[in-house]
């Protein structure tokens, strides 16, 4: 089969520059073939390549005692002890989940599910982290902005069965994650995929095809023309061409990931596999020439061999396609027939296609034809590294200040409820109802607290992780916006019992193309070297999705945390929830007239605009006292003081202390009579999102201990009510301010997202 | 030769996800719509060997004892020679 | 005794099930691949919940004609004890061991969540230990366990006594907020004429430890552990 010339519209189209056209012949000592030029592109693209944040990301720290495996493989590793590891690693699919959000989300998940059982470890939690435009129209909205409207809601009940659909299917319980809403995800949704895995430190797999001779396996689904370029228009901004684009959407099938996890596990422990990788981004490109580059080797295949499930599939076709529940496994010579054997068993497809090699390139054939032949280093190390220009938006440094706007008790009590229903703070059950949060039976904290919890079967420890984001903090000043962000997921964890270990981030940015972006980007890793060095919480992976911007409009900044602590004893698993009436409400910790870039400025400044320079600044940061009382906090919980402990952060104390009393599984709301004294104004006190607070209630004949604990680290703690009542009582200097019943309080928190997705998910549903 | 399968749920079976298209049409603003029931549709391509008889029966035994379920469902077959 | 749980491709509480019988019941248990043609020696055998097949056509829809069902059918034709949950209850009904159908949630969406069951018979292999009116905290997690049978089979489910569960709320009232997915008469599980094969559409082995908030399913493990003890002494 003869290859189609390269003409200057094919590079054009395969998004590579002239200069990188230029820069390809020159590593290549030739013209390249058609073939060539499609892998060129692929693995070149900013998905694939980091070319646009390679030089940023070396900045991170990814060592530490815990760190058994740092970005570079499939998944990150950590130690949690007694011989047993936890790989881990967050992913985005975002733009495949606008263009299609069902499948575009179910495809994500498939692939962060494959990337932590190729390490050989089986999935037991995943979280995912969800951003949409908003939901709800304002009063008076023109046709244009009620169609916005409907698209988001019709993109997240989309996204939220795709999500369910494969985790449920899979086995993997969905335990917790964020969904958080902003105008900038109308036409950027960011739909980020979180699974962790356990695994045996001594049966950990990588993706690397050592040995000479060996024979390369292709297992898994057969080969269809899905997804051919997904990896470059992951990489492009968006304009309404690329609605044109749905054929290159991925199809995911979790009934065959299933089976395709159960084979794996099961082939790795008979012993036979030497190397795995899945067939993610760049599909069979990637892991071909990946496995090679990490053990510097080569790898020969012929795609002849590779099952195919449509007909006349060119040798580029197959080399691009990205079509999903797929593996690329390097067996020990002379072991293949056990490790087909054992996916025969599984009723899947598994085919030697070729071998490694020691000449240090990813050489295709077809047939007796060689239509590819490249360097390894070509695709891996010499692709291109851009130290894209840097500028300060010019909105930064004119941010306004944000002061009380209430004049009244009765409005400082609307804006309370207001809060409440804010689509970011308002209850996500309608989501977390959707997914299987309990198959596997390790769950112990059900979405809804602070953190997930798992318990690890084996052993008395268990686990925590959480998922978090602030892209007004990160809008408004992003080298503290990640700092808040990495503290509050270090927070999230230590109320419910763990200490963090380390962390995957999924950096969601728009164009790097701009200047005023890559700087957010830059200060943005920056900030995270700071915090991690703080918190002692390494990196271990995670991925950059640049582009998230359509009609040249693009998103906050939006770094994703993904935060995993190990518990020691079970027993210290906490929950937010208040647990007995007449115990003592402490605050650990000082609030600050933070009422910048809040919950609170979003919800009172203007509703439209969420421009952050009307909304003011983010809080400032002191890591130093946040390290403080979140380690006061562990202290306290591990001493078995508290009955409960809630991190306080969007939408302030008020909101914190509402969350603290509503009810939860086998616990009816329990109130609570609350007075908050100091300087600051009342909206200030009731609602500013000061960061290194915690709310623990306690009884009373803990108090001394825990002031102890808390004069040890030099932090202040006060007792500012008690638990208790049918109400939700708050004053702020003797004036009560809010005073209903929690009932009411959580049923208006309750019914926001039903009421505005009910509709939409019928449709979505009737769509299936 | 190729067999066009089509299973519904039977006419007394409550069809929630029918009663949710109907709903939803009307709302975009469909009118005229007295009642929508959904259901499955499978296109089956046969062996050129077989009889028409043969596929024929071959085919209405397998949508009978496999894509449907008798107590919810019924079928129907068409065979395209 | 011995306890037996089914894998099909796509079974996902397999290894949940097993845990329960193993390290919470205590007992011997032992997965039985779906290509078996006999389920060895084991004195129960346990449908667990997933996606059998991607649940692709129907929900348990071609788990029935894995080779391992003619066993289990045989099995249950002796009187073995068989209990199918969730999508093995989908799968006893398919296989036309227990009557009627699971179809679409009400409101066509997946729900995962804890549930209240009302015990409705306590003449059951696993019921035997609870109380009439017993109200069990549970969890759900299915997107098709919407009871359906034609009425002459409801009464016959009714006149024999052999509707096992229903949703309730907390005080054992059968009201219709407390059904998840519009089963008829708020049906959550039944057993078949011999009264030795049951199926259920919530996860008791879900519920099994109170580490994970709820132990209340575990009584229809001990009570199925302790009729084959009997039925040994017997013996």
């Amino acid at each position: 089969m003869s290859e189609p010339a390269i003409t200057p519209d094919s590079i054009r189209s395969h998004g590579l520059s002239d200069e990188e056209y230029q820069r390809i012949i020159e590593l290549l000592g030739r013209q390249p073939t058609f073939t060539e030029l499609g892998i060129f592109s692929v693995m070149w693209s900013e998905h694939c390549s980091y070319k646009s944040s390679r030089v940023h990301l070396k900045r991170l720290p990814t060592t530490g005692e815990c760190v058994l495996q740092g970005p570079g493989e499939n998944a990150g590793i950590v130690d949690i002890g007694g011989g047993m590891a936890a790989a881990f690693k967050i992913e985005s699919h975002n733009h495949p989940s606008f263009i299609e959000p069902y499948q575009g989300a179910a495809t994500g998940v498939g692939g962060i599910l494959r990337d932590i059982f190729t390490m050989g470890a089986r999935p037991v939690a995943a979280m995912n982290s969800l951003h949409f435009g908003l939901l709800a129209a304002t009063p008076n909205a023109a046709p244009e902005e009620r169609a916005t409207i409907a698209r988001n809601r019709s993109i997240m009940s989309g996204v939220v069965k795709g999500v369910g659909d494969y985790g449920n299917s899979f086995g993997v319980p969905t335990i917790g994650g964020e969904v958080r809403f902003a105008d900038c995800y109308s036409r950027n949704p960011l739909v980020n995929a979180f699974t962790l895995g356990i695994v045996r430190h001594n049966e950990i797999f990588y993706g690397k095809a050592t040995g000479v001779g060996n024979p390369v396996i292709y297992v898994g689904a057969k080969t269809g023309r899905d997804g051919i370029h997904g990896a470059t228009m992951a990489s492009e901004e968006f304009d309404d061409a690329s609605q044109a684009k749905r054929p290159t959407v991925q199809v995911g099938d979790p009934f065959l990931e299933k089976l395709l996890l159960e084979a794996c596990l099961e082939a790795m422990r008979d012993g036979a596999i030497v190397g795995i990788q899945d067939m993610g981004a760049a599909g069979l490109t990637s892991s071909a020439c990946e496995m090679g580059a990490r053990a510097g080797n080569g790898i020969e295949i012929d795609v002849d061999l590779v099952p195919q499930r449509e007909t006349g599939m060119t040798a580029y076709e197959m080399m691009l396609s990205e079509s999903q529940e797929r593996m690329l496994i390097v067996a020990a010579k002379g072991r293949e027939r056990e490790v087909i054997e054992v996916f025969k068993k599984w009723e899947l497809d598994a085919v030697v296609i070729g071998r490694v090699t020691d000449d240090q390139r990813l050489r295709v054939k077809q047939g007796n034809q060689i239509v590819a032949d490249i360097p390894n280093e070509a695709l891996t190390e010499a692709a291109p590294k851009y130290n894209r220009p840097l500028k300060k938006p010019d909105f930064i440094g004119e941010i306004a200040s944000i002061e009380q706007v209430e004049k009244s008790v009765a409005e400082l009590d609307a804006t309370f409820m207001r809060l409440l229903a804010a689509p970011n703070i308002a209850s996500k059950e309608w989501v977390y109802r959707q997914y299987d949060h309990m198959v596997r039976t390790n769950t112990i904290v059900l979405p809804g607290s602070d953190a997930a919890v798992i318990r690890v079967k084996e052993k008395r420890r268990a686990l925590a992780m959480t998922l978090d984001s602030n892209a007004r903090y990160c809008e408004a000043d992003p080298r503290v916006g990640v700092q808040l962000v990495i503290a509050e997921a270090c927070r999230n964890l230590i109320v419910g019992g763990a200490r963090p270990l380390a962390l995957t981030n999924c950096l969601n940015f728009a164009s790097p193309e701009r200047p005023e972006v890559m700087w957010q980007f830059s200060e943005t890793i920056d900030g995270m070297k700071e915090a991690c060095e703080v918190f002692n919480t390494p990196v271990t992976g995670g991925n950059v999705s640049f582009y998230n911007e359509t009609e040249g409009r693009g998103i906050h900044p939006t770094p994703v945390i993904g935060m995993v602590g190990v518990v020691a004893d079970a027993k210290h698993i906490t929950t937010q929830w208040f647990k007995s009436a007449n115990c003592a409400i402490v605050l650990l910790g000082k609030t600050a007239n933070d009422l910048g870039a809040s919950e609170y400025a979003l919800a009172t400044q203007s509703t439209t605009n969420d421009q952050p320079n009307r909304l003011g600044n983010a809080p400032p940061l002191d890591l130093q006292l946040e390290k403080r009382v979140q380690e006061a906090c562990l202290q306290i919980i591990q001493a078995g003081l508290v009955e409960s402990a809630h991190d306080c952060s969007d939408g302030g104390l008020a909101v914190a202390l509402a969350e603290c009393a509503f009810s939860s599984y086998k616990r009816e709301a329990i109130g609570c009579e609350v007075n908050l004294e100091g300087e600051l104004s009342q909206a200030a006190l009731l609602f500013a999102e000061t960061p290194a607070r915690i709310i623990v209630s306690a009884a009373k004949e803990n108090l001394e201990k825990i002031f102890e604990i808390a004069r040890e680290q030099n932090i202040a703690a006060t007792v500012i009510g008690r638990t208790g009542g049918e109400n939700i009582k708050i004053a702020v200097k003797g004036e009560v301010i809010i005073n209903r019943p929690t009932t009411e309080v959580e049923s208006a928190w309750r019914k926001v997202l039903p009421q505005s997705l009910e509709e939409a998910s019928m449709i979505a549903a009737e769509q299936r | 030769m190729k067999a066009k399968i089509y299973v519904t749920l039977k006419p007394s079976v409550l069809d929630p996800q029918g009663k949710a298209i109907h709903h939803a049409v009307e709302t975009i603003g469909y009118t005229g719509i007295a009642d929508v029931r959904q259901g499955k549709f499978f296109e089956v391509t046969l062996d050129e060997s077989l009889t028409v008889e043969a596929a024929r029966a071959h085919i209405e035994r397998m949508a009978q004892d496999v894509l449907t379920n008798p107590v919810i469902e019924d079928c129907r077959v068409e065979l395209e020679t | 005794m011995k306890f037996g749980v089914v894998v099909f491709p796509g079974s996902n509480c397999d290894h949940d099930t097993y845990h329960v019988i193993s390290k919470v019941i205590g007992q011997p248990v032992e997965f039985i691949w779906h290509r078996q043609t006999s389920v060895n020696d084991c004195d129960a055998v346990l449908l667990p919940g997933g996606f059998s097949y991607g649940d692709y056509l129907r929900t348990g829809a071609i788990a029935r004609f894995s080779p391992v069902m003619s066993a289990v059918k045989e099995f249950a034709a002796n009187g073995g004890k068989v209990m199918g949950i969730c999508n093995g209850f989908q799968i006893l009904c398919e296989a036309g061991l227990l009557p009627g159908a699971l179809m679409r949630n009400a409101n066509l969406k997946f729900v995962c969540q804890h549930i209240n069951m009302r015990v409705e018979t306590t003449d059951t292999p696993f019921t035997a230990l609870c109380q009439k009116g017993q109200v069990l905290s549970v969890p759900i997690a299915h997107g098709d366990g919407n009871y359906f049978c034609d009425t002459a089979t409801l009464e016959e489910l009714k006149g024999d006594n052999r509707i096992v569960f229903r949703y309730s709320n907390a005080n054992g009232a059968l009201t219709e907020g407390a059904n998840p997915n519009g089963s008829l008469e708020n049906i959550a599980g039944i057993v078949n004429r011999e009264r030795n094969v049951m199926g259920l559409m919530p996860h008791p082995e879900r519920a099994s430890e109170e580490l994970l908030g709820s132990n209340d399913g575990r009584i229809i493990f001990s009570s199925l552990a302790a009729t084959l003890a009997d039925l040994a002494k017997a013996s």
